[in-house]
């Protein structure tokens, strides 16, 4: 009896936490979408979003993300691979890990600075006959440099799946004949698909509402819904159309959540990534 | 159990305690009493050297805080959380705060200085009679390029330059609603007030037109790009222009014929005012000739202090780029706040027009 009035009293901070700052902020957030700019109840922000440029500026915000995540995925998952087959394996991954303790806007900034027309880039094209070329301001360089920002945390997930896979398996299939790509893509990948799915959690959600990137590296030649927030909320101030676009944010980062979701199955020590 | 008991309540004094150190030094970092005001401003808009002078001058101490955007000055002023005594809001801003009764009217009694002040920036119609605020700034939207850049020769006496073919990913415009659906209705003739429908149909029509020009739509980094060479043209405010000439010297300044944005920064008292004598005290000041000269001197945009103008350097004060005479003001406007529903208007447009971009 004791024991259970205990635990119940350690759950206090961890519930009062979820209730202060999980559930209050969101319900917040629904409360104020359901407010027009003269503070009366209505569900016109709902339909604006469904009838103007929102549902395209979603797409387009879509759209991004996924070239990203995709790219992020295509170069991290073989370097993770590789990482786990080299040497000094902690000491690279942690390599790769350190930039991202530079602030990202930090980052940000020194990109418009090796893209710029007298950057080094530049520098090189015209060295090799080229010309320079305008790379600040375009799709190219905003997935780069977004490609660039999220690699360690698609690394990180993936790389920890790599490395908890049993040796054993991939030893086990060769012995029964497989090719090397039939091992790769009926045991290592099935086997390390949390790590790919916690890694496409972690770079899609932000990716859908960066905004500093789309306006110094995309000089907002990009738009995502990230933008149009903090426009409705610190120029237009409305803050009921802001709420909203973000209720439709967080919608859709819960779907996400529930297809890259990790099933829990029993006794696999292969999924765990955090 | 005891333990937890104890530990909880250890952490609820603490956090009482800190609660209560907060409150006593919120009490003391907002001015309390005769001998500090705190001067809320944007950020790089008043020489530091003058504020110790007026410390020297009346005994006040200044509480200087600085702000980025009219609307997040607005936000804090209406939270009241600290006491700002006085404030240099834009020109639509005050029209909005006036709305919303946040403003505290000015004792002209106590601001002889007003009398420096060059007529013409007076009784204006965001604020007739002066009622509420006094001229601190003014300045002017207009085209910034660098002619070493261009091929062709232009002087962009039009808007309608900006158009040309041959300045293809050569434009940057500056991230901001009015100033770029202004530039599309000044370019037509139209008012850049407008809230007529047919004619911000045709700005935003006009503004789609300009989309192979764009080469980027960013905030503050223009200067640094203009200075750079990095870009050729720029769609910004004249103080910025100016920025951008002190260090790269081929930048030209011009505003276009058919009109365009004449802007004024204001010093106004706030409604959370603690110290409303002394921020009197702070504003005649800041109006005095030789004060306004030097700060006119530091900071770069245009001074509205008509005494202060005949102490600066004429090299400045002549440069019709800057200090426009009258006739080419009157064909500026200056913005009227559009209310809510017409600001999300000009915002939904141009965020429209960014999206046309790709």
């Amino acid at each position: 009896m004791q024991n259970k009035s205990t635990r119940a009293l350690y759950l206090i901070p961890y519930g009062a936490w979820i209730a202060l700052f999980v559930v209050a902020p969101i319900a917040l957030v629904v409360y104020y979408s359901l407010f027009d700019i003269h503070g009366d109840f209505t569900f016109a922000n709902y339909k604006a979003f469904f009838s103007s440029i929102y549902l395209e500026l979603t797409l387009s915000s879509f759209w991004y993300a996924f070239l990203i995540t995709l790219f992020s995925l295509l170069i991290a998952y073989p370097t993770a691979y590789f990482l786990t087959k080299t040497r000094h394996k902690q000491l690279w991954l942690l390599l790769i890990i350190i930039p991202s303790w530079i602030n990202l806007l930090l980052k940000t900034y020194a990109f418009i600075g090796i893209f710029g027309q007298y950057g080094p880039i530049n520098a090189f094209f015209a060295a090799i006959g080229i010309g320079s070329t305008q790379l600040l301001f375009t799709d190219f360089s905003f997935i780069f440099v977004s490609v660039y920002i999220f690699i360690p945390f698609m690394i990180l997930p993936i790389f920890n799946a790599i490395d908890r896979l049993n040796p054993a398996l991939i030893d086990a299939s060769r012995d029964l004949g497989a090719s090397p790509w039939t091992t790769f893509r009926r045991v290592i990948l099935p086997l390390t698909m949390n790590g790919v799915k916690s890694g496409i959690q972690v770079t899609f959600i932000p990716a859908l509402s960066l905004f500093m990137i789309t306006r110094l590296i995309a000089g907002n030649k990009v738009i995502t819904l990230g933008t149009a927030i903090e426009q409705q909320f610190l120029v237009t101030q409305n803050w009921g159309m802001g709420s909203t676009i973000a209720v439709f944010l967080i919608l859709f980062m819960f779907i996400i959540m529930l297809f890259t979701g990790q099933k829990e199955k029993g006794g696999a020590s292969i999924g765990k990534t955090k | 159990m005891k333990e937890i008991i104890r530990a909880a309540v250890a952490v609820i004094v603490v956090s009482a305690l800190l609660l209560y150190i907060n409150s006593q030094l919120g009490k003391t970092s907002g001015s309390s009493g005769n001998d500090t005001i705190t001067v809320y401003n944007w950020g790089e808009y008043l020489d530091p050297e003058l504020l110790d002078q007026f410390t020297e001058e009346t005994g006040i101490r200044v509480v200087y805080e600085t702000f980025d955007s009219n609307e997040a000055m607005m936000t804090k002023v209406e939270q009241g959380g600290t006491s700002y005594d006085v404030a240099m809001p834009s020109e639509y801003m005050i029209e909005k705060m006036k709305e919303e009764d946040l403003l505290i009217p000015l004792d002209h009694s106590k601001i002889p200085n007003l009398d420096n002040i060059d007529p013409y920036f007076l009784d204006l119609p965001f604020d007739p009679g002066n009622e509420y605020s006094v001229p601190y700034f003014w300045g002017t939207v207009g085209i910034a390029f660098n002619p070493d850049l261009l091929e062709e020769d232009f002087d962009f006496t039009s808007w309608e330059d900006l158009w040309s073919p041959e300045l293809r990913q050569q434009v940057i415009l500056v991230d901001s609603a009015r100033e770029v659906m202004g530039m599309g209705l000044n370019s037509l003739g139209y008012s850049l007030n407008s809230t007529d429908e047919s004619e911000l149909n045709a700005a935003s029509a006009k503004l789609d037109e300009l989309t192979p020009n764009v080469k980027a739509i960013i905030g503050d980094e223009i200067v640094e790009m203009m200075r750079r060479s990095e870009a050729a043209i720029a769609l910004t405010w004249s103080g910025q222009a100016l920025d951008m000439m002190y260090v790269n010297e081929s930048i030209d300044f011009a505003v276009p014929e058919e009109g365009s944005n004449l802007w004024f920064d204001n010093m106004i008292i706030p409604k959370t005012a603690d110290n409303v004598d002394g921020a009197h005290q702070f504003i005649n000041f800041m109006l005095d000739a030789e004060v306004a000269a030097q700060n006119a001197d530091w900071v770069g945009y245009s001074t509205p202090n008509a005494a202060g103008l005949e102490l600066m350097d004429p090299e400045v004060t002549g440069d019709e780029r800057f200090y426009p005479d009258e006739e080419i003001r009157g064909r500026l406007e200056v913005y009227r706040n559009l209310g809510p529903e017409m600001t999300g208007e000009y915002n939904e447009r141009f965020l429209r027009f960014k999206m046309g971009m790709n």
